[in-house]
């Protein structure tokens, strides 16, 4: 025992860390802090030693080339002893740990940590935030699949719509005029030493912080954060009501921190690891690329900002939201903390969840994207064929043929880009079915050069079955008054 | 001791010493920037593009649209199969022909091409190009990214090398969309 003292002293006589750390583990916190709220924190820095470990672990193998990587990433899979274990790890922390610092950012909001004095804990977690899921949209790419080449099509055409330096910006972004070899080497330096050399910048700076300035107290509805008081007023309760951190509230961090490393293994062992999906070939054109799950959100966005929209949406909006989240501590520094009386806090954090929730929802089934093989492959339900002419029967062929069922569904069957067709007799009449079949409109293209007279006439004829039994088509009143008049032999108005 | 004398100079040293480092870091700086930016650099003035066949004419019968693969004429040794790209091939009639890239015109996404109903679609966001690539519906701005083409001993050639995008692209001409 008295050996090990020894060397210990030895060590601390060059060191002199151990004082230092005592204080830091020792500080005091109010004691309500030590609550299960204020685990996540720590629960991301774990998990962002999680990918540190495995990282450098799939770096052994991983080859980082255009021609090789997709390869190894098969290798890793099926031919290294539990790589598919520590791939599968790292990207079920990926997801967790952008999931724990995103419920981290909104405790944090909610708690008003934010304010006075902790406004640059704040700004530098932004950045952390940003760090992180540049990680993961690097990440993605080094998963060198189809996702991955697709997907860094659409990061290079989002790049390009920057004014000016645009096209400079893709070349930038892909190493060269095309996504190849360089593009892939540049997001290894990227995700393999820049960001994460970032990152255990900031971290470090991030916690030592919180050590300074102490942990946010529990906010109380009612006591106001005021520049001139706050901190003489936090001593005062650190003092008068704190506990040491450690062991006082540490231990429910670590409790935490261990269930989310077992809840990463469990579902690295039960899910396995993610793709790679198909080879990065270009000329392989039958994919429908998608992002990883937390990019869902703007792939569904994407899809729905109208064309004229687009650039500023995807230029300005990221610059707004930035610079508001910096902002935010210089905007509200001070007053009242406590989510209870700050509604359109947890109105706005409550928006912003719906929002991304349905847009992620939405982006996984994309019923914005025409289904490539409804035409040949869903049949034609019985019930719409039941009793048909030969004409109509004809029309339904056409219905299928021409892709029709691409976009439009029949009995929740084929595509959702269109409205479903099940009643379409009910809601257009003759005419304008065949004006909408011809000309398009409203988010269709136009069938005219496409279809002939007898098509046309066929495929019309068979949307005029399409309504529920009891209900009858819609129908065009003075085509009506025109055919009596005609039956009835009175002159037209007109010479 | 005359203190005051000792001290400027090591003021001195200092700053010269601040300065020296300036001009290195900065002389280092110029190559360092210069091969950051290399990639831009080097694609000045279309420098990425040549011509590039695609195969005889004869293989794209007239009416029709095909795809057809290229090699890119810009290939690394660790480039693998992305260097191997793919175009849609429409011979109008004659030796008239109009080759777009697979890259939709909203994000880049692979769109395909159906004859039936003489379509291109792209299955990311919904983007619809009629038969001569100008837009038909959905996101996209744009018609489809159209390569310069021409027929040379007998085989159709385009002028290729860069990934297109929406942003600016010097040698791709694009359909405007109809007018409204």
């Amino acid at each position: 025992m008295r050996l090990i003292a020894q060397i210990g002293e030895w060590f601390d006589r060059r060191l002199q860390l151990a004082a230092p750390i005592r204080e830091a583990a020792e500080h005091p916190v109010p004691r309500n802090t030590a609550s299960w709220f204020y685990v996540f924190g720590s629960a991301a820095l774990v998990v962002f030693l999680l990918q540190l470990v495995t990282g450098i672990l799939l770096a052994m193998i991983y080859v980082p080339s255009a021609g090789e990587a997709w390869s190894s990433l098969q290798t890793l899979n099926h031919d290294v002893t539990l790589g598919w274990f520590i791939r599968a790890l790292h990207g079920w922390g990926s997801n967790f740990m952008i999931a724990i610092v995103l419920i981290h950012m909104v405790q944090v909001f909610l708690f008003g940590a934010y304010k006075f004095p902790r406004e640059l804990t704040w700004i530098i977690g932004v950045f952390l935030l940003l760090m992180t899921l540049g990680m993961a949209f690097s990440g993605q790419v080094l998963r060198f699949d189809q996702d991955a080449y697709w997907g860094l099509g659409i990061g290079a055409s989002i790049a390009s719509h920057v004014p000016i330096i645009g096209p400079a910006a893709v070349k930038l972004m892909l190493g060269g005029p095309i996504i190849a070899g360089a593009t892939l080497s540049r997001f290894f330096a990227l995700h393999v030493f820049v960001i994460p050399g970032m990152l255990i910048g900031f971290v470090c700076l991030h916690v030592l912080m919180v050590l300074k300035l102490g942990i946010n107290e529990w906010p109380m509805p009612g006591r106001l954060v005021k520049r001139a008081t706050y901190t003489s007023e936090y001593h005062e309760l650190t003092k008068k009501d704190g506990a040491p951190f450690v062991p006082y509230a540490i231990w429910k961090d670590m409790f935490f921190a261990a269930f989310i490393l077992v809840a990463v293994a469990a579902c690295a062992v039960y899910f396995g690891p993610f793709g790679p999906t198909g080879r990065p070939d270009p000329t392989i054109i039958q994919t429908a690329p998608k992002p990883d799950y937390f990019f869902l959100w703007l792939y569904g966005l994407l899809s729905y900002l109208p064309p004229s929209m687009e650039t500023p949406a995807l230029l300005i909006g990221p610059v707004v939201v930035i610079a508001f989240l910096v902002l935010l501590p210089f905007l509200s520094g001070e007053g009242e903390k406590s989510w209870r009386r700050r509604p359109i806090a947890v109105l706005t954090v409550l928006l912003i969840a719906v929002i991304l929730g349905t847009l992620t929802h939405l982006a996984g089934y994309t019923p914005w994207s025409p289904h490539m093989n409804a035409w040949s492959g869903d049949p034609v339900p019985a019930q719409f064929l039941r009793g048909t002419t030969a004409l109509e029967r004809q029309g339904a062929l056409v219905f299928q043929v021409k892709q029709c069922r691409n976009c439009h569904s029949l009995g929740d069957k084929g595509g959702l880009r269109g409205p479903a067709l099940d009643s379409v007799a009910v809601r257009l009449t003759e005419d304008q079915l065949i004006r909408q079949v011809i000309q398009g409109g409203g988010n269709m293209p136009a069938y005219g050069k496409n279809l002939s007279p007898a098509e046309t006439t066929a495929l019309v004829a068979f949307l005029e079955t399409l309504h529920p039994a009891g209900q009858a088509p819609a129908r065009d009143a003075s085509r009506d008054t025109v055919l009596r008049e005609d039956q009835e032999g009175r002159p037209s108005t007109q010479p | 001791m005359p203190n005051e004398n000792t001290l400027s100079r090591r003021g001195l040293f200092m700053k010269l010493g601040i300065l020296f480092n300036g001009l290195v870091a900065a002389a280092l700086g110029v190559p360092i920037l210069g091969f950051l930016l290399s990639s831009v650099t080097r694609g000045r003035a279309n420098a990425y593009l040549s011509w590039v066949p695609l195969g005889p004419v004869s293989e794209f019968p007239e009416g029709e649209t095909r795809l057809a693969t290229f090699r890119n004429p810009n290939v690394m040794p660790t480039d693998g199969k992305t260097v191997d790209t793919a175009c849609w091939v429409r011979r109008v009639e004659g030796e008239q022909f109009q080759v777009f890239a697979v890259n939709c015109a909203h994000l880049g996404c692979p769109v395909r091409w159906f004859p039936q109903s003489g379509l291109f679609m792209c299955p990311c966001h919904g983007g619809a190009y009629y038969r001569d690539g100008s837009r038909a519906s959905g996101p996209p701005e744009r018609g489809l990214f159209e390569y310069a083409t021409k027929v040379q001993d007998g085989l159709v050639t385009i002028q290729a090398g860069e990934l297109p995008t929406p942003g600016a692209s010097a040698a791709l001409v694009g359909k405007k969309p109809p007018c409204a």
